[in-house]
């Protein structure tokens, strides 16, 4: 009798060790698994890009995309298909937003590191982050129907739709990534560092400017490039207020397409697929992803390169 | 003799402190800028929107008449959407997380699997919007449906979840592992029984946060081919759907300005939804950080 139940417990171990080891082999491998869709997705973005910017190289040619300084797709006769108009359009919105986004984003960086009271971060940050977290299609809908009309009263001779208005909006929109990657790269300095300047009768202001803006620059300049990267990549604002007048232009009032609005508009009219055009927005699709891609990895490479250690 | 004229320090302290107190108005009123247009941004879409937000609002579908156009179609289907990136994103999310953390050697691969999720954060939406059209509508044939939709959408917010469940499980303290070991215990199961319930509040927080952006996002789903005129529900995963912030895009594109209004009544809509998730995920934050 002894022994039997001795055996049931032997038994009942055995069993469940077994199990436990097929588990302990199967996890892991379910969990790489996981791991590695992220690395198929970044392969599936760039095999498909690739695929199916040949087959648009096939029917347009390569040195006409570069060269042509039309882009006319939706032209019956004999489209045009120079991308640089479409690459102004998206440049030019990304100017504009920097222009809002780096004054303000750095000063409010500045003064949450330097200046403010815990009492007075504790209100704004959360604010900034409100700001982060509204859908780009609700900026979209501001710069519409309140920034245009208000540059309409100072411009008056200023269209609907116009790259002023969707370049001031996204740079509102990114002003709290700037601030909040600046001010992390400055609160990152040793309060050391700015006790000694302070100590040496430098003020609040010389402590920021002289100290510890040039410690903290990879970090702050690193943010600033992910901002333009992601002003390149943002799609539904210039869509809803930019138009979608592709042209070389250097007038900040006039109606502009960028890169993100023209995929927008095709895939939002009745362009088929298999046609050139259908072909067309993976083109114009890959030279947007190579544009953001490089921009994360000069992003990238400044915070590695020239990051300080303390 | 007199090494420090001091006359001249005073002169120039003076400038400096001008200088000191003008600038720091100047940063403050930059910060203040935000918070500015932030009140502007919500005024006008609460007065412009508020007529429209009425109870038919809900229960209309869209229409050519601004008075009877609602969002049923929209808000269900932003429902159905998120029922399909909520599970998949969570599952291989997390399991890329535990993944990274608890099994990964500290190996090239490692490394380049993680630089890769980074990297892919940095992708723009519309580009995961031309992955999904290729492969999950032309591909592997689920047309122009929720299903294809929400699993683009996963892939969108995958790094985010990625990246939020890491810091979470990076944050369990070791001794806890180290207790469970002692006792005997195997690896899965301390992952499972320890290492998880600990960090799950960091990994909801993350996660509702991270559905929170999927739910305002429109581009990637134009891609896909959401529609922006539907007067029916989905009824199943290949059903075709709409959601908020299209319904919201096809009204605000919409010459009449009365559609503006009804896409100001739409915005609330959707930012009240946001509201609520981020305040579920602010409580959950506050609720479990005392306790490692």
């Amino acid at each position: 009798m002894e022994r039997s139940i001795r055996q049931m417990i032997k038994d009942k171990k055995e069993k469940q060790k077994t199990r436990l080891n097929f588990m302990e082999k199967l996890v892991p491998g379910l969990l790489l698994l996981c791991a590695i869709l992220s690395v198929l997705t970044t392969l599936g973005i760039v095999f498909t890009l690739i695929v199916e910017t040949f087959t648009f190289f096939n029917r347009v040619s390569i040195i006409e995309f570069f060269t042509n300084k039309d882009w006319y797709p939706f032209f019956e006769g004999d489209p045009d298909y120079g991308i640089w108009p479409l690459i102004s359009g998206t440049l030019m919105i990304t100017g504009i937003a920097m222009l809002v986004a780096i004054p303000f984003g750095l000063a409010a960086a500045i003064y949450l590191s330097e200046y403010a009271t815990d009492r007075v971060r504790r209100f704004i940050k959360p604010i900034l982050e409100v700001l982060a977290g509204i859908p780009t299609i609700v900026y979209g809908f501001f710069a519409l129907t309140f920034v245009t009309p208000v540059l309409q009263n100072v411009i008056p001779s200023l269209p609907v739709f116009n790259a002023l208005s969707p370049g001031i909006v996204v740079g509102i929109m990114i002003i709290p990534m700037v601030a909040s990657l600046s001010e992390d790269a400055m609160s990152s300095v040793p309060n050391a560092i700015r006790e000694g300047a302070l100590g040496l009768g430098a003020t609040r202001f010389e402590v920021a400017v002289k100290v510890v803006l040039p410690a903290a620059l990879s970090g702050i300049i690193a943010s600033f490039v992910l901002a333009i990267s992601r002003a390149i990549g943002e799609t539904m604002i210039v869509t809803v207020a930019g138009g979608a007048t592709p042209k070389l232009t250097m007038d900040v009032t006039e109606s502009i397409q960028t890169m993100t609005s023209y995929i927008v508009q095709v895939s939002l009219g009745d362009a088929g697929f298999g046609t050139t055009i259908y072909y067309s927005i993976y083109a114009v699709g890959m030279t947007l992803f190579l544009f953001t891609l490089i921009m994360n990895l000069i992003a990238q490479y400044i915070s590695r390169r020239f990051r300080e250690e303390y | 003799m007199q090494l420090i004229d001091q006359a001249k320090v005073k002169k120039n302290m003076q400038s400096r402190l001008t200088k000191n107190n003008i600038l720091k108005g100047v940063f403050f009123g930059a910060t203040l800028f935000a918070l500015v247009v932030l009140v502007i941004l919500l005024y006008r879409i609460f007065t412009q929107g508020i007529g429209y937000l009425d109870l038919q609002f809900f229960q209309n579908f869209a229409s050519r008449f601004p008075e009877k156009a609602g969002i049923k179609a929209a808000f269900f289907g932003s429902l159905w959407v998120m029922a399909v990136i909520a599970p998949v994103s969570l599952i291989i999310g997390v399991g890329t997380a535990i993944y990274l953390e608890e099994y990964a050697k500290k190996n090239r691969f490692t490394t380049f699997i993680q630089l890769n999720i980074s990297n892919l954060a940095g992708v723009p939406s519309i580009v995961f919007g031309l992955l999904g059209l290729t492969v999950f509508v032309r591909m592997l044939e689920m047309g122009r449906s929720v299903l294809a939709g929400g699993l683009t959408m996963s892939l969108l917010i995958l790094p985010i979840i990625v990246v939020a469940a890491q810091e979470a499980i990076r944050s369990v303290p070791k001794e806890l592992r180290e207790a469970s070991f002692a006792m005997g215990a195997t690896k899965w199961q301390t992952i499972r029984r320890v290492v998880l319930p600990a960090s799950i509040p960091g990994i909801l927080t993350g996660g509702i946060l991270a559905l929170s952006r999927a739910i305002g996002e429109t581009a990637p789903l134009l891609m896909i081919g959401a529609l922006t005129f539907v007067a029916y529900l989905p009824e199943n995963l290949l059903s075709g759907f709409t959601v908020m912030p299209i319904q919201i895009f096809n009204w605000t594109s919409r010459p009449q300005t009365e559609f503006h209004d009804v896409a100001a009544a739409g915005i609330i809509v959707l930012l009240v939804m946001l509201l609520i998730m981020n305040s579920i995920a602010v409580l959950i934050r506050n609720k479990f950080s005392k306790r490692l």
